[in-house]
């Protein structure tokens, strides 16, 4: 079985920039995310914002990336928010305190404007 | 503070030199020295005058009412001069009068001011070091103590637990800093049968301890002239009455199980009642009686129950239920119930039970009491162990192909009425335990496959996940902290198992020289 290609696509909204996340976030999707989010922070955006709704499957090498990126917007004191979470990865997302850390929004234009 | 002040206050007195003394005078000899041991009361006025003064203070000419002023006069003393640090007066150096009769002079004054600024840290100093060698003492004779207690208590626990085909028994014992006199004991007869115990001896230490002794003695000779529960705690209390000390008393549940049948029988003195966990509902299993040692010729109500495959029997210490939270309250016999009704499997439930507790107290607890727990299973005699295959494939070890596993096993159970969210969890933790299969058993070698079997039983679902990593040692999986990965302390990765376990009811592991199996288990 091959696995689904994953796309990430980088936009911005309101001065904030927007990651949409296509597919399955797994190993393969290392590069591709990670390319696309320094090219998020070259915009000097108010906020880093990940769109989950087109994400099928996330897995714990997945989980592992996102970790990842977390600890890079800390570290260069980068809001991230994430928005489009099935309830199931939402579970994931609080059972390993990932949103101690993310700020999670129900929809895009509450992530943009940061009210939930 | 003035407690310590009272027991260290020992003024040193002396004499500048000898005054003249009629014959017969008792009073101190020059160059004599002695101590004056002198008590000052808080509200003594002379204290405060001796705090405000600051420097040498003739005490001749002072009009004040006080004990001590009179005693210091009584033994001849002339010039007093206050000792004093930090703002508290630890001592005082007492003069009687000069050789020469003459008064004190103003450079006498200078001298001995100077010298008592001198004096007074040193002294201070000095009554510290005392106070901790003593303080040092006591710890030291307190943690001795402790030991010889706990060498007692540990010495009376069995070391091994009786093994009965068909049930299982495993026990939990926490003791408390401060040794307590919890104790459980296992007396296995030539019928078969099997008694169970667990008590607790009020009182802690070494009293608990050697009455704790006493009392499994008198059980187990109690046990082996009777058979019937109620019978052995009546003749242990008539026979522990005599030589139990003041305010001290034993709580007990003696219960005896025939494992052919399942039929346990008990009394019980005092103690929290047992909990037993059927397939539908916990019980409490009460029986009337007043603790051992007590009151002499008491009856003790027997019981009976039985204990079908699957049951699960908590016998359990005051240690776990009156253990507070935080916010002052107590865990409770309410809250241990409901939590045993939790769908946990039996074997996990000691440890979720302890888990519980952890979370109740909190991290800075500081544990009271010892905290006990016995259990006893009757396993499941097997009918339904296998249950019904709902299917069985092999995937090549690629990656990737845990979303295959995912995807065939959601066609598998799509009869069992999960609803959608467990569906998710169920899916998610094939797919991790799936992926762990192939890249950590299989080493990702296509030629060697994990195996994924779905089995439906009446109350749970298992889904058996087998590769080739048996035969070898397993490491410890890091409990990932998202603190220390965040930070880079800890790699990133390491989420698997973490999410297997946060899935499923329970998780079962099994390894032979070839392969090693996960089972995923979910409660239906």
């Amino acid at each position: 079985m091959t696995d689904e290609i994953f796309e990430a696509r980088l936009r911005t909204k309101d001065g904030q920039a927007v990651i949409d996340l296509i597919g399955e976030i797994n190993g393969q999707a290392e590069r591709g995310l990670m390319d696309v989010y320094h090219s998020a922070e070259r915009l000097n955006p108010g906020a880093v914002i990940l769109n989950f709704s087109q994400v099928s499957y996330i897995n714990s090498t997945g989980i592992a990336l996102i970790v990842n990126l977390l600890a890079r917007a800390m570290k260069s004191r980068l809001e991230l928010r994430v928005y489009g979470l099935s309830p199931h990865y939402s579970e994931i997302f609080q059972i390993t305190r990932l949103t101690d850390y993310l700020k999670v929004f129900p929809d895009e234009p509450s992530a943009v404007t940061n009210r939930p | 503070m003035f407690a310590g002040l009272r027991k260290w206050w020992r003024s040193l007195s002396g004499q500048g030199e000898e005054p003249p003394r009629p014959p017969g005078d008792a009073r101190l000899s020059a160059p004599e020295k002695h101590m004056i041991d002198l008590d000052m009361e808080p509200d003594d006025p002379f204290m405060a005058h001796l705090l405000e003064a600051q420097g040498v203070v003739e005490i001749g000419g002072l009009n004040l009412k006080s004990a001590a002023l009179e005693k210091l006069r009584a033994e001849g003393v002339k010039v007093v001069v206050p000792l004093i640090s930090q703002g508290e007066l630890i001592g005082t150096l007492n003069l009687g009068s000069r050789r020469s009769e003459q008064e004190y002079s103003s450079d006498d004054h200078r001298l001995l001011a100077s010298l008592a600024t001198q004096a007074a840290p040193a002294l201070r100093v000095a009554q510290l070091a005392r106070q901790q060698q003593a303080e040092a003492r006591e710890r030291e004779r307190i943690e001795q103590e402790l030991r010889v207690a706990r060498v007692i208590q540990e010495t009376l626990l069995p070391k091994e637990l009786p093994v009965l085909a068909g049930w299982k028994l495993q026990t939990h014992w926490r003791p408390a800093r401060e040794v307590s006199g919890d104790f459980y004991d296992f007396i296995s007869f030539p019928d078969g049968k099997l008694g169970l115990v667990i008590a607790d001896v009020t009182d802690k230490g070494v009293p608990a301890a050697m009455v704790m002794a006493t009392t499994r003695s008198i059980l187990r000779t109690a046990a082996e002239q009777h058979q019937a529960p109620g019978e052995v705690l009546s003749r242990a209390n008539s026979l522990l009455c005599p030589s139990m000390p003041l305010n001290m008393f034993v709580t007990v549940t003696y219960a005896l199980l025939d494992p052919a049948n399942g039929s346990l029988r008990y009394a019980n003195a005092g103690h929290p009642a047992m909990l037993l966990r059927t397939a539908g509902e916990v019980v409490e299993l009460r029986a009337r009686g007043m603790p051992l040692g007590l009151f002499e010729e008491m009856e003790y109500e027997e019981k009976h129950a039985a204990l079908a495959p699957g049951d699960f029997l908590l016998m359990y210490s005051d240690g776990l239920i009156e253990a507070h939270g935080p916010d002052g309250s107590m865990f409770g016999t309410e809250r241990l119930k409901q939590k045993l009704g939790e769908p946990v499997q039996n074997e996990r439930l000691v440890q979720s039970l302890l888990d519980d507790l952890s979370g109740f107290t909190g991290d800075g607890w500081e544990q009271e009491d010892d905290v006990t727990l016995v259990t006893l299973e009757h396993e499941d005699d097997g009918q339904d162990q296998a249950g019904e295959i709902l299917g069985e494939f092999s995937l090549p070890s690629r990656p990737g192909n845990e979303r295959e596993a995912m995807r065939l096993v959601e066609g598998m159970i799509a009869g069992l009425g999960f609803g959608l969210e467990r569906v998710e969890k169920i899916k998610t933790a094939v797919a991790e335990a799936t992926m762990n299969a192939m890249e950590h058993g299989n080493q990702y070698r296509e030629g060697l496959p994990a195996h994924i079997r779905v089995r439906a039983r009446p109350h749970e679902l298992v889904i058996e996940i087998v590769d080739f990593g048996g035969g070898k040692e397993i490491p410890e999986a890091e409990h990932p902290d998202l603190e220390a990965k965040l930070a880079g302390l800890q790699s990133p990765r390491g989420w698997g198992l973490f999410l297997i376990r946060s899935m499923v009811d329970d998780l079962r592991t099994y390894s032979d020289s070839v392969h090693h199996t996960i089972e995923l288990v979910f409660k239906r």
